[in-house]
C-alpha cells in the first residue's frame, strides 16, 4: 500500500510540475494572470465601489455571488454536524462535587439529580478544576476579543478583515469561554436555539440583500440599486452594501463555528466536553 | 421577466435557509416553504426553456457586472433542458418522499429539508453558471450537502460511507480547482467564454494540457466513471430514500453535463479531438466502464446496490458518446442525459416505495411483490424495460444514437459493449421479476392466505408520482425525435 | 543540472506547493488512521491555497489596499503597485470550503468512533466483514 501510494504520489507530482514548466517566473508582474481582469480590479475598484480594500470589494461585490454560496457552505457544515451528532437523550451518569468537603459523588441513577447550588457543584467526567488564573485572564480577555471581532467586521472594506475573519474571531471568543470554564457555562449563556437561528439568519441577510436588489429593479446583488433606500450616500452605496453582507457573513460564521465546536466536543449531547 | 435565470437558483436557496430558520421557531412550516421554493424554481426553469427555444441564449449578469469582471449566467438550450430536469425532479421527489422522510428521518426533517434544498441549489447552480470558479463553489455545496445526507441514512454504515465519499470527493474537487488555477495562470480570466477565446491557438502549451487533464479528471472522479466509482455504490445505498431518489438520477448526470460543457464551451472540439487525439483512449475506458458496471451489478444481492452499479455502467454510455468526436455520439450522449434522469428516477421511486413497505430490499426479500404492490411493480417494470432499451420507451432511442455514433467512428467495441450491457440488464431485471412474480412471499403465512394476496401499497402520493414518471418514459420515447430536433441539434450547430 | 537548479529557484513556490500537496495526498492514501487521513486531506487543500496565492504575487508590490493618503490626493492607482486581489479572494472561498469539510469530516469521525470504538481502517474493515 505504501509503495503504491508513493508511486501514485510521485507520478501526480511530476505531472503537476510538468504543467508549471511554462509558467512565468514566480512574482513576475507581467504574467498573464496579473494582467487581464486583475488590473481592472486594482485600477477601477475605488472608482466603482469606494472601498479601499480591493480584496473585500472583489469578494463581496464583483464576485459576491460566490461568497454567498461560500457562506452557505459554512451553514451546511454547521447543520450537517447538527444532524449527524446531535443527541437529545440525556446522559446516564452524573458527577457532583460536594463543595464544602471536596468529595466527588458519582450518581449512576439517571433520574436522580442533586440540586446544584452552594452545596453541590456539577462536574464533568474528565474534570479538571478550572484554574483560577486561566479563568480570570480569559474573563478579562473575552470582551476585548469580541470588540476586536466587531472592529474586524466593520472595517472589512478599509483594512484587512471582513465577515469571515471577524466571525471566526467572535466564535473563538465563545470557544475560549467553553475552554476556560466548561461547556455548560457556554451552553447556558448562548442557547443552541439562538445559534441555530443566527446561522440561518446570517446567510439570509446576505441572500436577502441580493433579493432586495432584485425588488429594487436591479440584477441580483447589484448594490447600486439600493441607493433610494439610504438617501444621501449614493456615492458609497456599494461600500454600504458590502458592509451589510459582511455583517451577515460574520453572524453566520460565528454561530456555525460555535455550533460545530459544541457538537464535536460533547458528541452531540451538549452537556460536557473539552 | 428578465430575472427568471437567477430565480431558478435563488428561490430554492432562500427557501432552504428559511426552512433552516423556521426549524427553531415553527417546525411544521419548513416543508411548505421548501416546496414553494422548488416550485418557483421549476416554474422559472420552464419559462427560461421556452424563452431560450424562442429567442436564443440568455445572459444574466450577477451584481450588474459584465462578464470577465463579474460572474455571469449563460443559459443555452442544453443548460435550459438540464435545468428543467433537475428542478422538476427535485420538486416531484419532495412530494413523493414526504411520507418516507417522516418515517426515516423522524424529528429532524425540518433541518433535513434545508439541506435538501441547498443540495438542489448546488445542482441548479452548477448547471446554469458560466464561470469556472463559481462552478467549483457550487460543486462544493453539492458535495458537502450530499456528505451530510448520506450520513443520515443507515445508522451504522452511513457515516463510514460518507467519510469515504468525503475523501474521494475532496480529491476530485481539488483537482478541478487546480485545473482552474492552471487555466487562470495561462489566461488571467475565469469566465468560460472568455477563457475559451484566450486559449485558442494554444496547441502546444503544457499548462493548458495539464489544466485540461486536471479538470476532466476531477469531474470524472465526481461523476464516478469506472476506476473512480468506488465511493458511489456504498454512498447511495446507505443514504435515506428521499436522498437516494434524487442523487441517483441527478448528481452523475449533472456532472456529465459539466464535462460536456467544459469540452464544448471551454476547451473546444478542435483542441480535444484534433490536437490531443484522446478520443480512442477515452472510448476504450468508457467501454470498460460499461462492461464493468454491468458485471459488478450481476454480483449484487441488494437491489439498491445493484441499481447503483447499473448507474456506473450508464455513466460509461454517456462518457463514451461524448468522446466519440462526432455529432451522432454527442446527440446520443445528451439525449441519454435526459432519458437516464427519467429512467433512474422512475426506478428509484419504485425502489423507494418498496423500502417504505418492506424495509430491506435484498433480492430475496422481494418474493411475491407483484401481488403485494402491483402498481409499484408496474412502474418498476416500465423503468426496467427502458434501461434495457425496449423500443417504445425512451432508453431505446438514446442507445440507438450512441450505437450509430460508435459505428460511424468505427468504435465497434463500444457498440458491442452497449449491446452486451443491454443483455446484462435484461438478465438482471428478469431475475428480479422472476423472484417478485413467481416465488410467493412470506413463507410463514403461506397456508393461511392461500389464493388471496393482501395488497399493501405505498401511500397514494408516492404512487401517483411514481406512475407519472414511469409513463413519462414512454412519452419521452415517442417525442424523442422532437427533442433531438428542437433542443440538441440546434445546440450542437 | 544547473539549468534544473535555476528552474527550481525561479519557480520554487510552485515546487513547494507540489511537494506539500503530495505529502497530503500520500497521507490520504497510505495512512491507516482516519484522523490522519483527514489531516492529510487538509494539507492537500492547503497546498492549493499556496498555489493560488503564488499566482497572485508580484515582486515589489504591496497588499491590495489603498492607503488613505493616496486617495485623498487623488493619486492614480498603478496596477503594478498592488498584488493581484482576485487570487486572494478566490482563496478566501477555498479556505472556507476546506474548513467546512474539515469540520464535517471530524464530526463523521466522532460518529464512527461512537459506533465502532476505533478509527483504524483495518480494524473497521474487520468489524464490517464480521457483521
Amino acid at each position: 500500500m505504501r509503495l503504491l501510494a508513493f508511486i501514485i504520489v510521485t507520478l501526480t507530482g511530476a505531472f503537476l510540475l510538468y504543467g508549471t514548466t511554462e509558467f512565468p517566473d514566480w512574482g513576475d508582474p507581467n504574467s498573464p494572470a496579473s494582467l487581464h481582469v486583475s488590473n481592472y480590479y486594482i485600477e477601477k475598484t475605488y472608482e466603482d465601489t469606494h472601498a479601499p480594500n480591493f480584496v473585500t470589494a472583489v469578494v463581496t461585490d464583483y464576485r459576491g455571488f460566490d461568497t454567498m454560496f461560500e457562506t452557505a457552505v459554512i451553514f451546511t457544515a454547521g447543520i450537517g454536524c447538527f444532524l449527524l451528532l446531535r443527541d437529545f437523550r440525556g446522559k446516564k451518569e452524573h458527577y457532583y462535587q460536594h463543595i464544602p468537603s471536596g468529595v466527588i459523588l458519582h450518581v449512576k441513577d439517571e433520574k436522580k439529580l442533586l440540586p446544584i447550588g452552594k452545596e453541590f457543584g456539577y462536574m464533568d467526567k474528565e474534570w479538571v478544576p478550572p484554574d483560577l488564573i486561566n479563568k480570570t485572564v480569559c474573563r478579562i480577555l473575552i470582551p476585548f476579543i469580541q470588540i476586536y471581532a466587531l472592529y474586524v467586521v466593520a472595517h472589512g472594506d478599509y483594512s484587512p478583515g471582513g465577515g469571515f475573519q471577524g466571525g471566526v474571531i467572535f466564535g473563538s471568543s465563545l470557544i475560549l469561554l467553553a475552554i476556560s470554564y466548561d461547556l455548560k457555562t457556554l451552553v447556558e449563556r448562548v442557547k443552541e436555539k439562538l445559534l441555530g437561528i443566527f446561522a440561518a439568519l446570517g446567510v439570509l441577510i446576505y441572500a436577502g440583500t441580493g433579493a432586495l436588489c432584485l425588488l429594487m429593479g436591479g440584477n441580483f446583488l447589484d448594490y447600486g440599486k439600493l441607493a433610494p433606500l439610504i438617501p444621501g450616500h449614493s456615492g458609497h452605496i456599494r461600500a454600504l452594501g458590502m458592509l451589510v453582507v459582511e455583517i451577515g457573513v460574520g453572524i453566520a460564521v460565528m454561530a456555525v463555528m460555535t455550533l460545530i465546536y459544541i457538537n464535536i466536543v460533547s458528541e452531540g449531547r451538549h452537556d460536557e466536553g473539552l | 421577466m428578465e430575472n427568471y435565470p437567477v430565480l431558478i437558483v435563488v428561490a430554492p436557496f432562500i427557501s432552504g435557509l428559511l426552512a433552516g430558520l423556521f426549524v427553531w421557531i415553527e417546525k411544521r412550516l419548513s416543508y411548505p416553504i421548501v416546496l414553494t421554493g422548488l416550485f418557483i424554481s421549476a416554474f422559472s426553469a420552464i419559462q427560461v426553456l421556452i424563452q431560450v427555444i424562442g429567442s436564443g441564449p440568455i445572459q444574466y449578469k450577477l451584481g450588474g457586472w459584465s462578464p470577465p469582471i463579474g460572474i455571469e449566467y449563460r443559459v443555452d438550450l442544453l443548460n435550459a433542458m438540464v435545468l428543467c430536469l433537475v428542478s422538476g425532479v427535485a420538486f416531484l421527489n419532495l412530494i413523493a418522499s414526504y411520507r418516507s422522510a417522516e418515517k426515516e428521518i423522524g424529528d429532524r426533517t425540518g433541518s433535513y429539508y434545508a439541506v435538501y434544498n441547498l443540495f438542489m441549489t448546488g445542482l441548479l447552480g452548477v448547471t446554469i453558471t458560466g464561470d469556472l470558479f463559481n462552478l467549483y463553489v457550487l460543486i462544493e455545496i453539492t458535495s458537502l450537502t450530499s456528505y451530510a445526507q448520506v450520513a443520515m441514512g443507515d445508522r451504522d454504515r452511513g457515516p463510514l460511507a460518507s467519510l469515504n465519499y468525503v475523501f474521494i470527493g475532496v480529491i476530485g474537487a481539488s483537482f478541478y480547482l487546480l485545473g482552474v488555477g492552471y487555466l487562470y495562470m495561462y489566461t488571467g480570466s475565469l469566465n468560460m467564454a472568455d477563457v475559451a477565446v484566450l486559449i485558442k491557438g494554444s496547441q502546444g502549451s503544457s499548462t493548458v494540457l495539464v489544466a485540461f487533464i486536471l479538470c476532466i479528471l476531477g469531474i470524472w472522479i465526481k461523476m464516478a466513471l469506472f476506476p473512480f466509482h468506488v465511493w458511489l455504490p456504498n454512498a447511495y445505498t446507505y443514504s435515506p430514500v428521499i436522498f437516494s431518489r434524487v442523487v441517483a438520477p441527478l448528481m452523475t448526470k449533472v456532472m456529465v453535463y459539466v464535462m460536456i460543457r467544459l469540452m464544448i464551451t471551454v476547451f473546444g472540439y478542435d483542441y480535444i479531438f484534433n490536437t490531443l487525439h484522446l478520443s480512442d483512449a477515452v472510448v476504450w475506458l468508457a467501454t470498460i466502464a460499461v462492461l464493468a458496471g454491468g458485471v459488478m451489478a450481476l454480483a449484487q444481492k441488494n437491489l439498491k446496490k445493484m441499481l447503483c452499479y447499473i448507474i456506473v455502467s450508464e455513466i460509461g454510455y454517456m462518457v463514451g458518446g461524448a468522446w466519440m468526436g462526432n455529432q451522432l455520439g454527442m446527440t446520443g450522449s445528451i439525449l441519454h442525459i435526459l432519458n437516464d434522469v427519467l429512467m433512474t428516477f422512475a426506478l428509484f421511486l419504485a425502489v423507494g416505495n418498496m423500502v417504505y413497505r418492506i424495509e430491506k430490499v435484498d433480492i430475496t426479500d422481494l418474493k411475491g411483490l407483484f401481488g403485494k404492490m402491483p402498481w409499484t411493480m408496474g412502474g418498476f417494470v416500465l423503468a426496467a424495460f427502458s434501461i434495457i432499451g425496449v423500443p417504445p420507451t425512451c432508453g431505446f432511442f438514446s442507445k440507438w444514437y450512441l450505437i450509430l455514433g460508435a459505428l460511424e467512428k468505427g468504435a465497434y467495441h463500444f457498440a458491442a459493449a452497449l449491446i452486451i450491457s443491454s443483455l446484462i440488464c435484461a438478465v438482471l431485471f428478469f431475475k428480479v421479476f422472476e423472484i417478485c412474480f413467481f416465488e410467493s412471499g412470506s413463507p410463514g403465512h403461506e397456508h393461511s392466505s392461500h389464493g388471496s394476496v393482501v395488497i399493501e401499497e405505498a401511500p397514494v402520493s408516492m404512487l401517483i408520482i411514481s406512475g407519472l414518471v414511469s409513463l413519462s418514459l414512454i412519452v419521452a420515447g415517442c417525442y424523442s425525435g422532437t427533442i433531438v430536433n428542437t433542443i440538441i441539434l440546434p445546440f450542437l450547430k | 543540472m544547473s539549468e534544473l537548479l535555476s528552474l527550481v529557484i525561479a519557480k520554487y513556490n510552485y515546487w513547494l506547493y507540489v511537494i506539500l500537496m503530495m505529502i497530503g495526498l500520500y497521507g490520504m492514501i497510505a495512512k491507516n488512521n482516519l484522523i490522519k487521513k483527514v489531516v492529510g486531506m487538509n494539507i492537500f487543500q492547503t497546498a492549493i491555497i499556496l498555489f493560488y496565492v503564488s499566482i497572485g504575487y508580484k515582486t515589489n508590490a504591496s497588499i491590495p489596499i489603498i492607503t488613505t493618503a493616496d486617495t485623498a490626493h487623488g493619486a492614480v492607482v498603478r496596477a503594478a503597485d498592488y498584488i493581484n486581489p482576485l487570487t486572494s479572494c478566490l482563496m478566501l472561498t477555498a479556505i472556507v470550503v476546506s474548513v467546512a469539510t474539515f469540520g464535517y469530516a471530524m464530526a463523521l469521525a466522532v460518529r464512527i468512533y461512537q459506533r465502532y470504538q476505533t478509527l483504524e481502517e483495518d480494524e473497521l474493515r474487520m468489524r464490517l466483514s464480521k457483521e
